[in-house]
């Protein structure tokens, strides 16, 4: 066991906490709300090879593990990154899983030529609902019966104003150029949720336990009755039981995007698991480290609700936590209906 | 990174298995649960013969010299068959404590039957009014001649009544502030004036009352400094912080499985399909694994020579707390069923959920409230002012 980065990684930590800090701080995840789309944030990113690092070297990346591009999430989600990270990496490691039929599209994507997404629910009807990155992106890929279709986003989407400030669309669907059929359109869209599932826990964890520090912090300073409130067990008792299950939502979060490489056997179990415990306590961090501060808590100057809207918007539009923990006992049992 | 084990300890625990598939006998379970009492002489010999007592400790001294992952792959495996371990954990604990600051004549009497499992030393430092805050305590040690008297009480004495010593936490001075006047003693349980009377808990688990009425130590049986109790308390109580429960959310999680696997609802469908069951069956995989890794980081730590904060008390909040909380959610599920007793032939998954919905009340209580490991956490973890 070793639970520390290697020193490769312990190096991709700190250029991505270092580019993080100075193009992703507070008053530029603040500067790009509503829609959630810092720019230059994104150029950068792609400018340093985020996507690139994400795809296989075969394919033409550079073939980082899961559990690099984690780290990366890690710091994403502690800056609140206003770009769509995650989710166009996830989109272009099925572009290369899917093979042959979606080369030509994967190079651009890796040139930065096309923003390319994933939609995280199968569609049914005639509109991808609350794309992540819909409203930024050139193209969607949807997963429809068992076909798995790039779908390229018209002027028709709508952007719904949402509680995370995130840049999501609902895309109706069009024609488009299909790169799975049958079982393994299936198999290749579920591999993509479970890295989806396993980088968003990485960055849930990390946006958790900012949340306590953020908590911590104000709590140490603040005073009330003479005393500062950290002081009261009522508020030190909370944020000991937050920090304890930011502790745990990382490693676990670690655990599982090592999986991926490590251990493929639980990976499909860990992923979930991970997701949803990191993504209840990110939105258990964030409520009380808003409520001790709070009227302050309230008010939008205060950081805080930046975490308390983004725990709750990451996470949901992806996979909800109740819905996460029942992926988990499909993945054990066997689906509902399959005994 | 890496989040395995290790080879050694993979085959380790097979060995484990093994070894608990041959001593462990329904038989020893129902006996153990039925006295209350977790410890079994015989069981504890053919541990120590297998040098599984203290796996961690160096092979001169008896052990095994075994990491620290290793030793939680033994504990993991024991804890997951309920082996009565009670005795040994607190034998080896102030086995530990005699190891750090035991004088050479203490370690020599002591530590060869400790290691071997022919003695059971026991924990007294609770009392009917100091159980959190230990440093009120108030049993008395009096100097005399070439040795001390002792009067009080100890509360919660577990394994007392099968116990050779216990180690007891007294106070020798009361002109200083209170964490500067404990002694700690280790006072033979046959000594005269030692009297024990039995408690009966929730869960079955046999502890008791101890009574002490002008009991004669020798000096020799006084550990550590004279005045430095404090210190010496707090080597044993950090061990004690390290506990864990994984196993029993495992074991937690097995019985409801059984159940589930063997149930129809209302509709004649598998309970297994049930969408609000499965939700909590995952959340219990959850939380199974935070425990497990939390509980390993605490090890990974101490074998990578990093220094400990309140990992600790982390792992045993954490696991406590949540065995408690999946115990409550998977009896709502399972309704009725879950009110059959543990070890009663109807029982599915042998009673486990009754069980645990009992003995898990004990684990946020012993080895220091969840409220104490909170503040630990919020002081030393988070940098917080002292809590009120
Ligand atoms: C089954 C069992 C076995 C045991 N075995 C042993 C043994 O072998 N040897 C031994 O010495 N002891 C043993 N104990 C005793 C155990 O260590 C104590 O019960 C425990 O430390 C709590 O002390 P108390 O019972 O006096 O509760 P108290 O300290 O009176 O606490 C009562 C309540 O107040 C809360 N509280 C106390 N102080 C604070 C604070 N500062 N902040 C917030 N809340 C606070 C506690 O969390 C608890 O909820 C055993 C207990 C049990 C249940």
């Amino acid at each position: 066991m070793e639970l520390r980065p290697s020193a490769d990684q312990q190096q991709l930590i700190d250029t991505f906490a270092a580019l993080y800090a100075k193009e992703s701080p507070p008053e530029r995840v603040r500067a790009a709300e509503p829609l959630g789309f810092d720019r230059r944030l994104w150029d950068l990113l792609v400018g340093l090879g985020s996507i690139t690092m994400a795809v296989p070297e075969e394919d033409g990346g550079w073939g980082a593990s899961l559990l690099d591009l984690a780290l990366v999430a890690e710091q994403h989600g502690r800056a609140l990154g206003p770009a769509p990270l995650i989710e166009t990496q996830v989109a272009a490691r099925l572009l290369a899983r899917t093979g042959p039929a979606a080369a030509d599209l994967l190079a651009q994507v890796l040139a930065g030529d096309r923003l390319v997404t994933l939609a995280p629910r199968p569609c049914r009807g005639p509109v991808a609902g609350l794309v992540p990155a819909g409203a930024v992106a050139d193209d969607v890929i949807v997963l429809h019966g068992d076909t798995l279709t790039v779908v390229p986003i018209g002027e028709d989407r709508v952007v719904p104003g949402n509680l995370g400030s995130m840049p999501l669309a609902d895309v109706p669907l069009r024609e488009g150029p299909v790169i799975a059929t049958g079982p393994a359109a299936e198999v290749a869209f579920e591999s993509a949720l479970d890295d989806w599932l396993a980088l968003t826990a990485a960055a849930l964890a990390a946006m958790a336990l900012r949340s306590v520090e953020i908590g911590v912090d104000y709590a140490s300073e603040r005073e009330a009755f003479g005393q500062p409130i950290g002081g009261f067990q009522a508020v030190g008792h909370r944020l000991a039981d937050c920090r304890v299950a930011a502790d745990g939502a990382g490693l676990l979060a670690r655990q599982a995007a090592w999986a991926a490489g490590e251990d493929p056997e639980r990976f499909p179990v860990l992923a979930p698991m991970a997701y949803g415990f990191a993504a209840e306590a990110a939105r258990d961090a964030s409520y009380w480290a808003l409520h001790f501060h709070g009227g302050y808590g309230f008010m939008l100057e205060y950081d805080i609700q930046l975490s308390y809207r983004r725990s709750r918007a990451w996470a949901n539009v992806v996979m909800d936590p109740r819905r996460a923990y029942r992926r988990v006992a499909d993945r054990r049992y066997g689906p509902v209906g399959a005994g | 990174m890496d989040f395995r084990l290790g080879p050694d300890s993979e085959e380790f625990r097979a060995e484990v298995r093994a070894f608990l598939d041959e001593h462990i006998t329904p038989e020893m379970t129902e006996r153990v649960y039925r006295t209350g009492v977790s410890h079994d002489e015989a069981f504890t010999r053919a541990l120590a013969e297998r040098g599984w007592l203290a796996p961690g400790w160096p092979v001169e001294l008896g052990g095994q010299g075994r990491d620290p992952l290793e030793m939680q792959v033994l504990a993991d495996e024991l804890r997951v068959r309920d082996a009565p371990t009670y005795g040994i954990g607190t034998t080896l604990m102030v086995a530990t404590v005699l190891r750090a600051v035991g004088t050479p004549a203490q370690q020599a009497e002591i530590l060869p039957r400790a290691l071997s499992g022919q003695i059971v030393i026991v924990l007294g430092f609770s009392e009917p009014e100091a159980g959190s805050d230990l440093a009120s305590a108030a049993t008395r040690a009096v100097p005399d001649g070439d040795g001390w008297v002792i009067n009080g009480q100890k509360m919660f004495t577990t394994n007392a009544q099968i116990g050779d010593y216990v180690f007891l936490l007294a106070r020798t001075n009361t002109e200083v502030p209170r964490h500067r006047g404990l002694t700690m003693f280790l006072v033979p349980m046959d000594q005269e004036g030692v009297e024990v009377q039995p408690v009966f808990t929730l869960s079955g688990e046999r502890t008791n009352i101890t009574f002490y009425n002008d009991v004669r130590v020798s000096d020799a049986w006084r550990i550590g400094e004279v005045d430095g109790g404090w210190q010496t308390l707090t080597v044993s109580l950090a061990a004690e912080h390290g506990s864990a429960f994984g196993s029993a959310i495992e074991r937690l999680l097995a019985a409801a499985e059984d159940w589930a696997a063997g149930t129809l609802d209302d509709g004649g469908r598998p309970m297994l399909e049930d969408l609000s069951l499965r939700e909590t069956l995952g959340r219990t995989m959850a939380d199974l694994e935070v425990s497990r890794l939390l509980q390993r980081r605490v090890a990974w730590m101490a074998e990578a020579g990093l220094p400990l904060t309140t990992e600790g008390p982390m792992s045993k909040l954490f696991s406590s707390e949540a065995l408690q909380d999946r115990a409550q959610d998977l009896a709502e599920l399972m309704g009725p069923d879950a009110l059959r007793s543990y070890l009663d032939p109807t029982a599915p998954g042998h009673g486990e959920v009754e069980h645990t919905l009992r003995h898990s009340l004990g684990t946020t209580i012993y080895a220091g409230t969840s409220e104490i490991h909170r503040n630990m956490i919020a002081q030393r973890g988070l940098g917080l002012p002292r809590t009120r």
